[in-house]
């Protein structure tokens, strides 16, 4: 069984063994500390960047206009905001150039709550860089789809915004194909002991998960409840606990861009209810989008959003975390208020 | 050693280049086109950098990571005139942009010339990618910007990242400076004597010359662009030059009296100039009568086609 951070670690081993990638670069990327969350422990083309953002998104993107993919780092999330306008040239590069210069280029970065990360660990920016054309976004919730993604997005050839749900680096276990099962102590290792170190990397069939197609985790007949990420599996959690199973259908979006419309309109004029849960804040929300999109080909659903409050941080007491992103108490209630209308 | 015969064509281009931005901004004035910018006063120096290109596609040749004034780079390294005109009337046939991007906003993927952006200092960082896939490979970077550029992060940027101790990276840097960021002076916003001296810190190669005339560019072109060549590290070029005719068609375009003109320098032909100026109005005319681009155009080239998919790869 592999942790979100193991399936990307072996996703970006067959990037660099398989695919030709030879740069993997971002802050503390590198040896010895292979990322903050250790996605990138072992890898042989795995470098250090000085702390600059707009160095990392840049030199991405000039790899890319000479044609060579890469796969950059943004430590956190919240991070990246300094760089939009890069993120805004790199989304109309091929657009711009007549498609002389597709930017093939995959940003990764660890996004939203649950860590107690306080107002600068705890950022959502889905709803931000859906908003940047030319760049597709995908946020897995497990490792399988952690893996998957990253195969895709390598080979994609565009811009891809790889979002990884923080909380669930080191969880949202999955087998992958023809890994062993005690995978994480052969390619992990605490930093104190790396000197010497190298990994054992096990035979993983190499496999790719579309862009685009959703995932039906749930099926369900009376509501359709759209998610992503952390939200994905803090949804579950909630629905597990109640007798509601067989009335909610489960969806993991997994791709944002492009997001699997007919998959969506599909389940939900079955269900006639939606609802839609993530982490970003409310207001401008990607899941207002969802429901307009789902609001003009069926205008007689009913359907809720349940984001984070509109407040200019996650505060880091769980109290305010609490307050601020939806809970799974918030999440049973308003599936409960649309079953009841 | 400049060659008669080089130095020839590179005044000839010179003049073609000025000939070229008089034609856009008279199609501008014509109301043939909506907005230009370019390099009137550049010429000289811009010229000579395409003539110490390497040109051609891929790591092995030269990356230029040009900025809006920088058309004649793009004139001497083979790009057609006709198509800056194509650009500037939004027609279907615009090679660059397809219709969507400003004059002189030009690129070409099979000369490596990339893509023009509007906001000045994003090329400084693009040029950090650009030449890291040229280490250990036969080309260099070269990446071109205005003194005014050179006073955001993205300079700092490039001047970190191309002289990491262990990694430094095989990067022309070009600051052509001609005193001014739009209307805001170079003297009220620098204390340093010359751009080049921020150089100095990391110990990186740097020169400051007058891009004026067309022997002392190209001598102190070439010693750049020697230098990264064959150390592979990275060098950067101040060139005093001068704007002849203003920021862009938004403000006023018209040549200031005394500022220094480097075709003043060349003794040219009235025939070149006739020529020229001959030349371009019939390129007009023939670009007049190409098809406008169309509505549903713009839906193109979002997104590239990606990458060949390895075979045995499950999906």
């Amino acid at each position: 069984m592999a942790t979100i951070a193991q399936a990307l670690r072996l996703a970006l081993r067959y990037a660099e063994t398989g695919l030709g990638v030879t740069n993997i670069f971002g802050q503390d990327v590198g040896p010895p500390l292979g990322g903050v969350f250790t996605v990138t422990q072992g890898l042989a083309h795995a470098w250090n960047t000085p702390l600059d953002e707009r160095g990392i998104i840049g030199t991405a993107a000039g790899l890319a206009m000479i044609g060579v993919p890469s796969v950059c780092e943004i430590q956190f999330g919240d991070y990246i905001f300094n760089t939009v306008d890069l993120l805004r040239l790199v989304g109309n590069t091929c657009w711009s150039t007549r498609g002389q210069f597709p930017m093939p280029m995959v940003l990764m970065t660890p996004v939203g709550a649950g860590i107690h990360g306080g107002i600068y660990h705890s950022h959502s920016i889905e709803s931000l860089l859906t908003h940047l054309p030319g760049w597709k976004v995908v946020m897995p919730s497990n490792a399988r789809d952690a893996y998957g993604l990253m195969v895709s997005a390598v080979l994609d050839g565009n811009p891809v915004a790889f979002l990884i749900p923080k909380a669930l680096i080191r969880g949202g276990q999955a087998q992958l194909p023809g890994e062993p099962q005690d995978v994480g102590p052969l390619i992990t290792t605490p930093v104190p002991a790396r000197a010497g170190w190298t990994p054992q990397w096990p035979p993983v069939e190499p496999f790719c998960t579309a862009i685009g197609p959703l995932s039906v985790v749930t099926r369900g007949s009376d509501l359709t409840l759209l998610s992503y990420g952390r939200m994905l599996h803090v949804t579950r959690e909630a629905l597990q606990s109640q007798p509601l199973g067989e009335r909610v259908e489960l969806l993991d979006l997994r791709t944002l861009v492009p997001y699997d419309r007919d998959a969506l309109l599909a389940s939900v004029a079955r269900t006639r209810r939606f609802l839609v849960v993530n982490e970003d804040s409310s207001m401008t929300n990607f899941g207002e989008h969802l429901m307009r999109v789902v609001h003009e080909a069926l205008p007689a659903t009913r359907m809720r959003l349940l984001a984070a409050r509109h407040l200019p941080g996650v505060g880091l007491s769980q109290v305010l975390e609490d307050h601020t992103i939806p809970t799974a108490a918030d999440i049973l209630r308003a599936v409960e208020d649309l079953l009841a209308t | 050693m400049l060659s008669p015969e080089l130095r020839q064509r590179i005044v000839r281009t010179m003049v073609e280049s000025r000939c070229l931005e008089e034609r856009l901004l008279k199609m501008v004035r014509q109301g043939l086109g909506h907005f230009w910018t370019g390099g009137p006063g550049e010429e000289a120096f811009n010229v000579c950098v395409g003539a110490l290109l390497n040109v051609g596609r891929g790591p092995d040749h030269d990356f230029l990571l040009p900025h809006y004034r920088s058309s004649a780079v793009a004139l001497m390294a083979g790009v057609k005139s006709i198509d800056f005109l194509r650009q500037m009337l939004g027609r279907a046939t615009d090679p660059f942009s397809r219709g969507r991007n400003f004059a002189n906003h030009f690129c070409d993927v099979e000369r490596n010339l990339g893509p023009v952006s509007s906001p000045v200092n994003s090329q400084f960082v693009f040029g950090l990618g650009t030449a890291r896939a040229q280490q250990g490979r036969n080309g260099i970077t070269v990446v071109i910007g205005g003194d005014a550029s050179t006073q955001s992060g993205d300079f700092a940027s490039l001047l970190v990242w191309a002289n990491r101790p262990e990694d430094p990276l095989p990067i022309l840097v070009l600051v052509t400076n001609n005193g001014v960021g739009i209307s805001t002076s170079y003297a009220s916003q620098h204390a340093e004597a010359h751009i080049a001296d921020r150089a100095r810190p990391f110990g990186m190669a740097a020169a400051t010359v007058s891009g004026m005339r067309v022997d002392e560019t190209y001598a102190a072109l070439s010693r750049a662009f020697e230098h990264v060549r064959t150390t592979r590290r990275p060098y950067l070029l101040e060139a005093h030059v001068t704007r002849l005719w203003g920021h862009s068609s938004s403000s006023s375009t018209a040549a200031l009296p005394g500022v220094e003109d480097p075709l003043a320098h060349e003794v040219i032909p009235e025939s070149w100039w006739a020529d020229t100026r001959a030349r371009l109005l019939s390129e007009e005319n023939q670009v007049l009568a190409e098809p406008h681009v169309t509505p549903e155009s713009a839906e193109l080239d979002v997104f590239g086609e990606g990458r060949p998919w390895p075979p045995l790869l499950r999906r």
